[in-house]
């Protein structure tokens, strides 16, 4: 079923929890809503769900309005982060709950209802587990209970929300793998959130990243990572190294920094910020270099460089310990950054979009 | 040096655990144990036939009846304003809401002798509402009704105040999800809402019956007291011992106890079956 969202808003109060979102999703896809808490991921989801209902924007699927329709008639699976299993019926109950509740006319018949959830309990691999009430279960166990019930009603949509932010990382990596295998197997149009990236990019055939309630980008991981669309996709990319640089032609240039390896950007002269991630920097000793090393740290596979400029503590970069060039470092070594990969934006007022990477009014570079 | 090392006692995280847990159960036994148990031992003194002789004195028979036919009534009303009450409470916004939640507890505030006085005042035949009652053909002062209407305005809040805070705490996302099933908002409530309150409500109810069924204060101004017609089996044990006539109180006393016991044990075994799917396995 496709999915098309088209200049949504919606607020709550005096907050703004979408600023017009249009977003196009097609029939089969698995898609990730990625994003910091309070970017209006979670708030989108319940509006394709019908649990919110936007204040302006359109809604359809398939062709039809689902504005029009109440959730009861949308046909969805929805999944809950905290899994929202009625915890007085047995897994059986639970998943059977859905086509239980229908209207005499189009209820199946006992029988019916009998093995379809034996064959979910089968599918899910929770077989043993159908007599159980769900206080009874593992985390990991109820997250497949709580997609079984979802999955019984054979929805056109499944909706998940933050489906594997309660468990621990083994469960979560393993769900993971079983999540896209089941999305592969209903062929159901799949839409989740999640504010892991890894997750998001490992699971998705697409991500979109959204921040205060705006869609900042959408692609695959390589796309987000090595192009991100604005200073906020590349800061929750985790490029958390800001340095102010100066542009000349394309080609930016910074004091003690060798920035041969960054492609020319098409970006107009004057200043700009270089948003870098720790690990694809690499520190150059040089002698009177700009940074000095205040402290390494080994992560065993990784090895923590912390740097400092002139006395005032500054960030820190990742390289592998084994690296040919983590053994020339040494506490006290001043050094000069090569980074392999970075981000330029022109400094201009961040927020104040709609021109957000190519700039209209350059600000103050915001260090001396 | 010494190598016998010195037996490890077993801190509480709590200390006091002895001085608290005795002092309750001393306050425990004082206050309730011992009358309950004098209470039980009068009763086993009269001796079976005659306690027997006594209970199923007409009088006695007739005022149990009608106890326990108001207190059912009552409570019956109760229960389900106040599964309303609390619905009303817990889910809508509206103004007022704070007012109304306390009022509900003006009835456990306030002296059940007033509370009788002044629904006798209203169900009087000059009463404002008696007055219109009455000319449609209906008394309550002095009938079973206003036993009934005495025993509800004293029982109100119990099934409010147990229900409201289970309600507040009830998952929302149980609804969602089962609204995304597809359940309408009545199926949602019997198969969802309601098996998640019955404890509660069960529990609030039975209370709110035992309270029902021992009221005295509140009756007694608007009953009317006519043996064998609007006379509460309190009323009468209280008769009884003004006449000296401590078996005959003890016996009728001992009836009401068993069987608010026995409700308090029926509610348990409710909530306890009500709450398997709590156990581990």
């Amino acid at each position: 079923m496709s999915i098309i969202v088209q200049n949504m808003t919606k607020r709550f109060g005096r907050t703004e929890v979408l600023r017009g979102i249009d977003l196009t999703i097609e029939s089969g896809e698995l898609v990730a809503l990625l994003g910091p808490s309070g970017s209006g991921k979670t708030t989108l989801l319940k509006i394709i769900a019908g649990l919110e209902w936007p204040d302006a924007g359109r809604l359809q699927v398939e062709g039809a309005d689902w504005l029009q329709l109440a959730a009861q008639d949308r046909r969805i699976g929805f999944v809950f982060q905290h899994y929202a299993l009625f915890p007085h019926m047995t897994v059986r109950d639970n998943i059977a709950f859905g086509l239980t509740v229908r209207p005499r006319a189009e209820r199946p018949g006992k029988a019916v209802i009998d093995a379809k959830v034996d064959e979910l309990l089968e599918f899910l691999q929770i077989a043993p587990l159908g007599e159980r009430y769900p206080l009874q279960l593992s985390g990991g166990q109820r997250q497949r209970v709580a997609l079984g019930r979802a999955l019984a009603i054979q929805p056109t949509v499944l909706l998940l929300d933050e489906p594997f932010g309660a468990l621990d990382a083994a469960v979560r990596r393993d769900l993971r793998q079983w999540l896209r295998g089941v999305h592969d197997a209903t062929g159901s149009t799949t839409i989740f959130v999640t504010h892991d990236q890894e997750e998001a990019f490992e699971l998705a055939d697409r991500v979109v990243v959204m921040g205060e309630g705006r869609i900042e980008q959408i692609g695959h991981a390589d796309q987000i990572v090595d192009h991100p669309a604005s200073p906020f996709v590349a800061r929750f990319m985790g490029a958390t190294i800001e340095l102010p640089v100066t542009l000349t032609a394309g080609r930016a240039e910074g004091e003690g920094l060798d920035l041969s390896h960054l492609p020319r950007r098409a970006l107009p002269d004057g200043p700009a910020t270089l948003f870098l991630r720790p690990a694809d920097v690499t520190p150059v000793p040089t002698a009177n270099g700009r940074w000095r090393i205040c402290r390494l740290t080994s992560t065993g596979s990784l090895l923590r460089v912390d740097l400092d400029e002139g006395g005032t503590p500054g960030f820190s970069v990742d390289l592998p310990r084994r690296a040919p060039q983590a053994r020339a470092l040494t506490v006290g070594t001043r050094v000069n950054l090569a980074p392999e990969a970075g981000a330029l934006f022109s400094t201009v007022a961040e927020r104040s979009s709609p021109a957000r990477g190519d700039t209209t009014q350059p600000l103050k570079e915001h260090s001396a | 040096m010494t190598d016998v090392a010195a037996p490890i006692r077993r801190k509480r995280v709590l200390p006091g655990f002895t001085l608290s847990l005795g002092t309750t159960l001393l306050y425990l036994t004082l206050i309730i144990l011992i009358p309950v148990l004098a209470l039980v031992l009068k009763g086993a003194e009269i001796g079976p036939e005659r306690f027997l002789r006594i209970i199923t004195s007409p009088r006695t028979l007739a005022a149990l009846k009608i106890t326990v036919t108001a207190a059912a009534v009552a409570t019956l009303f109760n229960a389900l304003y106040g599964l309303l009450m609390a619905w009303v409470l817990v889910r809508y916004e509206f103004p007022g809401k704070r007012l109304l939640d306390a009022l509900m507890d003006i009835p456990f505030a306030l002296p059940t002798a007033v509370a009788g006085l002044a629904l006798t005042a209203l169900f009087s035949a000059n009463g404002w509402f008696g007055s219109v009652l009455e000319s449609a053909g209906i008394s309550v002062v002095y009938t079973i009704w206003g036993i009934i209407i005495a025993m509800t305005f004293t029982s109100i809040p119990f099934v409010v105040r147990t229900v409201q805070p289970v309600l507040e705490d009830l998952d929302p996302t149980l609804e969602q999800a089962a609204v995304t099933l597809g359940a309408r908002p009545w199926t949602i409530f019997t198969r969802i809402v309601f098996p998640a309150i019955l404890p509660a409500f069960l529990a609030g109810s039975t209370i709110a019956f035992a309270r029902s069924l021992g009221e005295f204060g509140a009756v007694v101004f608007i009953a009317g007291n006519k043996p064998n017609e609007t006379e509460i089996a309190s009323l009468l044990a209280f008769i009884r011992l003004e006449e000296y006539d401590y078996a005959g109180a003890a016996a009728i006393a001992l009836v009401l106890l068993i069987m608010a016991l026995t409700l308090l044990l029926i509610s348990n075994l409710i909530q306890i079956w009500s709450a398997r799917h709590r156990e581990p396995r």
